[in-house]
């Protein structure tokens, strides 16, 4: 295969991830890797850096658009930033230290838990929650527009749990090259109790700090290639941007539970080559 | 008070988002010129990345980069264009200190200079990428 050939390939199969990842709102990153390092068997070192710089790329196009409709948190963004840089720095770090086995069945546990927690139904989010003293003095409480109609108010709650599961989502993100937008979510909704919109969107808005964090690591250790960075980076943007457009309308429930059996059979791979030393 | 606060977080919005989409989009072309260059060059060659064996230095450090990037390779003008996208982020980063200063909210302002730190020594002191 020349370069010509295999950089259309791998912009199509970016472009399929990228689309696929916003219309369900999985993340396209997840899947790149697998896909660059099972079926076009590149090295995974090489598959990390490609995918963490489309993941800036996908996380800045969307969030430029959510900053707008009032649901992101600016303040409980940048306080939990504060966690998932340091984290992704530490993770950037550790990769250089850990066998690219290693790395692969690290990643095929993840994909497994991925699809696993896009199965899990929600619990119903609880309201009215009184307020927390620490959330309160670093004023991360905050109001957004409800489905209703007017404003609802909410109150964040275990601050320090999820900024220690903030940290840890960084951490990944370093390590696999991922946006690790679904450890975000979990620890803003779940942990902090934060209403699932604002969580989504104020994740999105935090993923490209992140993972410019651990960008400037891989890049200056020679991780990212310019010939496979260009059609992965334009490929999933492309695809994000139009599943962008067509979600207002899709019908993405089936979508999204094929999708998660995919994200499913990668983990079960990534475990396979990892263990068995195909990677 | 709560309309001049108002005021000012939509202002802040606003110019963040901009700013994201501005960088974004100013990285994909920047990126897509040197993939242009980089295939019309190097096209018809084999690709290889099944062996890991790290991008020269000049690929990896900005003066190196900003060189090649004049000399009007491909490689060199497709990286420029990813550390325009890195940039990104950290501009918007350092724009909301100046946001929170406008607010006179101290605490934040802390706050999102210890993340501006951590991405600076990232880019600048992690692997000396500058």
């Amino acid at each position: 295969m020349n370069i010509l050939e295999f950089t259309i390939l791998v912009a199509a199969g970016s472009f399929l991830a990228g689309l696929l990842g916003s219309l369900t709102g999985l993340g396209g990153g997840v899947v790149l890797v697998p896909l660059l390092s099972l079926f076009f068997k590149v090295d995974i070192r090489y598959a990390i850096g490609a995918s963490l710089v489309s993941v800036i790329a996908t996380s800045s196009g969307a969030a430029s658009a959510y900053v707008r409709e009032g649901f992101s948190n600016i303040r409980i963004g940048m306080f939990l930033e504060i966690a998932t840089t340091v984290g992704a720095l530490v993770g950037a770090f550790l990769a250089a230290f850990i066998s690219t086995k290693a790395l692969a069945m690290i990643f095929g546990v993840m994909l497994l838990y991925s699809a696993y927690l896009s199965r899990k139904p929600r619990p119903r989010a609880q309201r009215n929650l009184p307020p927390d003293p620490l959330a309160t003095r670093l004023r991360m409480n905050g109001d957004f527009p409800s489905e209703e109609g007017g404003m609802r108010h909410y109150n964040v709650q275990r601050v320090p749990l999820g900024f220690s599961l903030m940290f840890g989502a960084g951490a990944l993100s370093g390590l696999l090259g991922i946006g690790s937008g679904a450890v975000k979510v979990l620890a803003m909704d779940q942990a902090m109790k934060i209403p699932f919109k604002v969580s989504t969107t104020t994740s999105n808005f935090m993923i490209g700090v992140t993972a410019a964090a651990s960008a400037g690591v891989y890049l200056s250790r020679g991780y990212v290639d310019p010939g496979l960075a260009m059609p992965v980076m334009l490929g999933v943007l492309a695809g994000s941007m139009l599943g962008a457009r067509i979600l207002v309308k899709a019908e993405t429930k089936m979508l999204r539970l094929v999708f998660s059996i995919v994200i499913g059979v990668l983990g079960l791979q990534m475990l396979y080559k990892g263990l068995t030393g195909g990677i | 008070m709560s309309t001049t606060r108002n005021w000012t977080d939509k202002t802040i919005e606003e110019i963040v988002g901009t700013l994201l989409r501005v960088g974004v989009t100013l990285s994909a072309v920047v990126v897509s010129i040197g993939g242009a260059i980089y295939l019309a060059r190097h096209g018809r060659e084999p690709a290889n990345y099944g062996v890991f064996h790290g991008e020269p230095s000049d690929l990896r450090i900005l003066s190196g980069i900003v060189r090649e990037a004049f000399r009007l390779r491909g490689r060199g003008i497709i990286q420029l264009g990813l550390l325009l996208l890195i940039a990104t982020p950290v501009a918007r980063v350092a724009f909301s200190i100046w946001g929170f200063a406008e607010e006179h909210d101290r605490l934040y302002m802390i706050f999102t200079g210890i993340v501006l730190i951590v991405l600076l020594y990232s880019l600048l002191g992690s692997g000396s990428a500058f």
